[in-house]
């Protein structure tokens, strides 16, 4: 794997995969797991935020009329859709 | 005093932090000294109560995250109970000290001494020593703080004394003076540790693209730990006079028949070898004291002249072509390419008593294959009723 090339090898890794600084996960983008994509339609959405309750990964954030969707860590599980009582959030398939 | 009392007593000179501990048997000495110590305000030690040894050995792993200098000792079923924990102190690299006052493991029950409960955990990324008699493990838990804490190796150790033989045997012990011991010890400079002001990650998830390096990490750890034991023992011998290394040879030189073994049998091995050789047979005796890293090269310029060579385990590794640490002989061979014939003896098994005669049985046999006989038994149980 072409990727694994660039990851850093055993002699400049910290020893006992200790990761020095804090914060690391947020560069670890996980949304490509995703199969579905939520869309947001933003004339339906009242920004209730029972959405951004809901969410089971804080990636979605408030915005200054909607929220919005982080898709680098949505794994598109579609719980904000089934909870939205305004119907304002639609799964679409990922191409 | 006894072998319990000696590695206690060491670790109260190494000025241990924390120790979190669970009493069995024959380990209990040691830990009730130790509580001794610090009921009596004699140690400026931590002692964690747990209810179970899978939780005195994670206290032991948190402590040492935190950069404290850690003790702990177990037997037996306490060593396999803490399996799982084991594997966390050497992948975080958790510089750990504990005596493992060797006993069989169950079923059937038995509290006496073999080896097999630290034969089960051998892969567990530990360094493992054992110890002859109380002097050697009061010497070795002493130096396995050095050895353990030293940034390039960073590994927790074992320090292996035969349950009751050991660690329930008076002996006279040499100790040193508590000055002696701090200056050989000194303090602990951890790498990485747990601190609120500068906080970092400890036990992180690793998927396959990152977890083999993190074990060749621990593989180079181990690689790099014999230079520093050879380091430690030369500055111990300067201070105490006692020299160590990672094998004693005894009357190795000129040896036709050699036995080898872990613990407390090599002192009766001696003794008959003695005998023998005032028989005018050339027998000598091979004592590991550490057994993990395993000291290939070192075995292999041993035998290199030696016809033959009986090896002693003290557990049994069913299924297996041979015990546990004639395995290890065994791949000496195949990578030095030495052609000393080898046969492997299992005894001494849940405290039975390995007497002289058992032990001249096996330098006969290894003087007769060395005269050319081929090793007709090259595995066997001695000292079983048929």
């Amino acid at each position: 794997m072409s990727a694994d090339e660039e990851k850093p090898g055993w002699t400049s890794l910290p020893m006992g995969a200790v990761l020095v600084t804090p914060g690391s996960a947020e560069r670890n983008k996980t949304g490509t797991w995703r199969l579905k994509r939520p869309v947001l339609d933003a004339k339906k959405c009242t920004n209730c935020l029972i959405c951004w309750i809901y969410c089971p990964d804080a990636a979605i954030m408030r915005g200054a009329k909607t929220v919005e969707f982080s898709y680098d860590y949505c794994k598109g599980c579609g719980i904000c859709a089934n909870e939205c009582p305004l119907k304002a959030i639609a799964m679409t398939e990922e191409t | 005093m006894n072998g319990d009392e000696a590695v206690a007593f060491a670790a109260k000179q190494a000025k241990v932090d924390v120790v979190s501990a669970y009493p069995i048997t024959p380990q209990t000495i040691i830990v009730e000294r130790f509580s001794d110590y610090v009921a009596n305000g004699e140690v400026d030690t931590q002692f964690v109560c747990v209810e179970s040894e899978h939780s005195a050995l994670s206290a032991c792993v948190g402590s040492s995250l935190v950069g404290s200098r850690v003790f702990t000792a177990t037997s037996s079923q306490g060593l396999a109970l803490m399996h799982e924990v084991l594997y966390l102190a050497s992948g975080l690299r958790t510089p750990i000290v504990m005596a493992v006052a060797n006993r069989a493991l169950s079923a059937p029950i038995n509290i006496h001494n073999d080896h097999s409960d630290m034969m089960g955990s051998r892969d567990c990324g530990w360094i493992q020593v054992y110890a002859e008699n109380a002097q050697e493990a009061y010497d070795w838990t002493l130096q396995a703080f050095k050895i353990a804490e030293d940034p390039k190796v960073s590994l927790p150790v074992t320090v292996n004394l035969d349950g009751f033989t050991i660690s329930h045997a008076m002996e006279g012990v040499a100790v040193l003076g508590d000055y002696e011991a701090d200056q050989l010890v000194g303090k602990r400079h951890a790498t990485y540790t747990l601190d609120t002001a500068n906080p970092m990650t400890f036990g992180a998830l690793t998927l396959p693209d990152y977890y083999s390096e993190f074990k060749r990490q621990q593989v180079e750890a181990m690689n790099n730990s014999p230079p520093v034991i050879a380091a430690v023992t030369d500055e111990f011998k300067k201070i105490s006079g006692r020299e160590y290394s990672a094998i004693s040879a005894f009357n190795i030189k000129d040896a036709d028949a050699v036995v080898m073994c872990l613990g407390s049998i090599a002192g009766t091995a001696r003794t008959v070898a003695s005998r023998l050789r005032m028989q005018g047979k050339r027998v000598g005796v091979i004592k590991i004291w550490q057994y993990r890293p395993f000291p290939t090269k070192e075995v292999a310029e041993l035998l290199s002249n030696v016809k033959c060579l009986g090896v002693i385990d003290r557990a049994v590794s069913f299924g297996a072509p041979y015990g546990a640490l004639c395995s290890d002989v065994a791949s000496t061979k195949v990578l030095t390419g030495i052609r000393t014939k080898l046969f492997n003896v299992v005894c001494g098994l849940g405290g039975r008593d390995v007497k002289p005669s058992d032990i001249e049985g096996i330098f006969n046999r290894a003087l007769r294959y060395a005269a050319g006989e081929p090793v007709d038994e090259p595995f066997s149980l001695v000292g079983v009723r048929d």
